[in-house]
């Protein structure tokens, strides 16, 4: 029997471009070109202005770790204890995550610690951004 | 849990001459539990509806056929309609989770102000713990959070609704042990409520000592899961002093929402829907924070409490643990809060708005377990979702 697999998310028309970003290892966000909004979740208007003269951007894909919890019971496709976190990218906008690569602790797990995106792929067709402490 | 439906010990008698009521105003006549509360195997989720629509009615000396309006969440108004055997000339299905029945109140306060019903029947039932009957409604793969937060792990509220509080907490220096202190006081408070689920008394050293469901959350800071249900009936105030329950009037309220993904919400440490809902129900209300005596804030975690006393007004912001930590909100403090125990100890179904509402008409009529003395004016406060949406109920047990 295979292992039970994470939920799988499956896109819309309005988000293909970000899981295709992903696929290939690129973190996109949009941005206004009405009023320089930068925004997450996809959408093919500015949910600050309105306009849907919006273009596609890359990401840096550094940010900080914003907020978390450190699940303590089963879900499929993850080992407890592991976090669900919010990371605040460099251009402003905020995103789910889980942090990886390192350890699933309080102290590990510092606030505000600068994190970066690696890339785990789910299947052909999705791959997921998870982030990582930026090393020194 | 067997208690019975929650009819006034005595009414007021009728030989008081009635003082004349703002035009348009509108009177909480009916309000009722299910008949149980907690583990309920042997009742459906529409049955749970009904079995507390049947006592609010009878609280009201009404029949269903006397309902011209409805208002549900959880299930249809159109199978509620039916299976109660009512025909609406307006209803409402607003479902944005547990402060559906706070913006019911308000969407009824507008319908019977403008003639399109007289009398209203607000239901929730829910088999929350049994699972009897019960819809679910989850969102897809393909949802905005199917794509962009189930797939790092959430299991339900206890993994969402809490994400944002170890942001609150270092943004205003809020220990663990701070947070613990809610769920302590509340459990105070349900030991002087028979009905209430969990009445032992508890520490702050048994809170952090519970089981870590998703730190910093341990168990005894988040809610119960139990069946039952809850309705209300509403009525234009000049009609009010016909019904045989002492008259609760809705002085104002307030709705709002903001996002369905959590990690979506702009501020982290404050809930935009709750500011505006709060600050729409004060003014409409046209009283200010000093005028309370009572208040209810859905506690469906030990952090909600503490982002409603600010986001409604009552503490600047970052002062509420504090202000909890200094027993204002607990038994003899000056504002009470959460005095039925709360989602945390009273009893928490999936959408407890309804008991909210219910606690504040009880502590209105004047027969509430751990009855406020003198109490004139509450405020009943609900979260829908995880911090997605909000709806804000002002009461008072005199004519506006």
């Amino acid at each position: 029997m295979a292992e039970p697999k994470r939920a799988r998310p499956e896109p819309t028309p309005e988000t293909l471009h970000y899981w295709e970003g992903t696929r290939l290892g690129e973190l996109r966000l949009q941005r206004c070109e009405a009023c320089a909004h930068t925004y997450f979740p996809p959408r093919p208007f500015c949910p600050d202005c309105g306009s849907r003269q919006v273009a596609i951007l890359q990401a840096s894909g550094k940010g900080r770790l914003f907020s978390y919890v450190i699940h303590h019971r089963p879900v499929p496709g993850f080992t407890p204890p592991y976090s669900i976190a919010v990371v605040e990218l460099e251009e402003g906008p905020r995103l789910m995550t889980n942090i990886v690569n390192c350890p699933q602790t309080p102290e590990a797990l510092a606030l505000d610690m600068q994190v970066e995106v690696v890339f785990e792929k789910l299947d052909d067709e999705i791959t997921l951004p998870l982030f990582q402490p930026v090393k020194g | 849990m067997t208690a019975g439906s929650i009819a006034p010990k005595s009414v007021a008698p009728k030989s008081v001459a009635p003082k004349s009521v703002a035009p348009k105003s509108v009177a909480i006549v009916g309000a009722a539990e299910t008949t149980k509360l907690g583990t309920i195997p042997d009742l459906s989720q529409i049955q749970l509806h009904a079995d507390a629509a049947l006592n609010a009615l009878a609280d009201a000396g009404l029949k269903p056929k006397d309902i011209d309006g409805i208002a549900t969440a959880g299930e249809t108004p159109v199978t509620l309609a039916h299976y109660l055997g009512i025909t609406p000339r307006w209803i409402d299905g607003t479902n944005v989770g547990g402060c559906s029945f706070m913006i019911h109140v308000r969407h009824a306060v507008a319908a019977l102000a403008a003639g399109y019903c007289t009398t209203v029947l607000i239901t929730h039932g829910e088999s929350g713990r049994s699972g009897i009957g019960r819809s679910r409604n989850v969102p897809g793969p393909s949802s905005l959070s199917g794509q962009f937060e189930a797939p790092f792990g959430p299991m339900g509220p206890p993994t969402l609704f809490t994400i944002p509080a170890l942001r609150y907490m270092k943004t205003y220096g809020v220990t663990e042990e701070q947070v613990a202190m809610v769920a302590v006081i509340q459990r105070e408070w349900a030991a002087r409520n028979p009905r209430a689920s969990f009445r032992d008394p508890i520490t702050v050293e048994d809170v952090l000592k519970s089981r870590m469901i998703a730190y910093p959350f341990r168990l005894l800071m988040c809610c119960l899961v139990t069946d039952g249900g809850g309705a209300l009936i509403l009525t234009t105030a000049d009609r009010a002093r016909d019904f045989p329950t002492k008259p609760v009037y809705v002085l104002g309220t307030g709705e709002s929402a903001e996002t369905p993904m959590v990690s979506q919400m702009a501020d982290f440490t404050s809930s935009r829907a709750f500011r505006v809902s709060g600050a729409s129900a004060f003014a409409s209300a046209g009283i200010t924070h000093k005028d309370v005596d009572h208040l209810m804030i859905y506690d469906a975690f030990a952090h909600l409490p503490i982002y409603g006393l600010e986001d409604l007004g009552f503490v600047p912001r970052g002062e509420a643990a504090a202000f909890i930590g200094a027993r204002n909100t607990a038994p003899g403090g000056k504002l009470p809060l959460n005095t039925n125990g709360g989602g945390l100890s009273y009893m928490h179904s999936g959408m407890y708005g309804m008991y909210a509402l219910q606690e504040s008409v009880r502590q209105m009529r004047g027969i509430a377990p751990a009855q406020v003395p003198g109490a004139r004016i509450s405020v009943c406060h609900g979260v829908g979702g995880m911090f997605a949406a909000s709806g804000t109920v002002i009461m008072s047990n005199e004519a506006p």
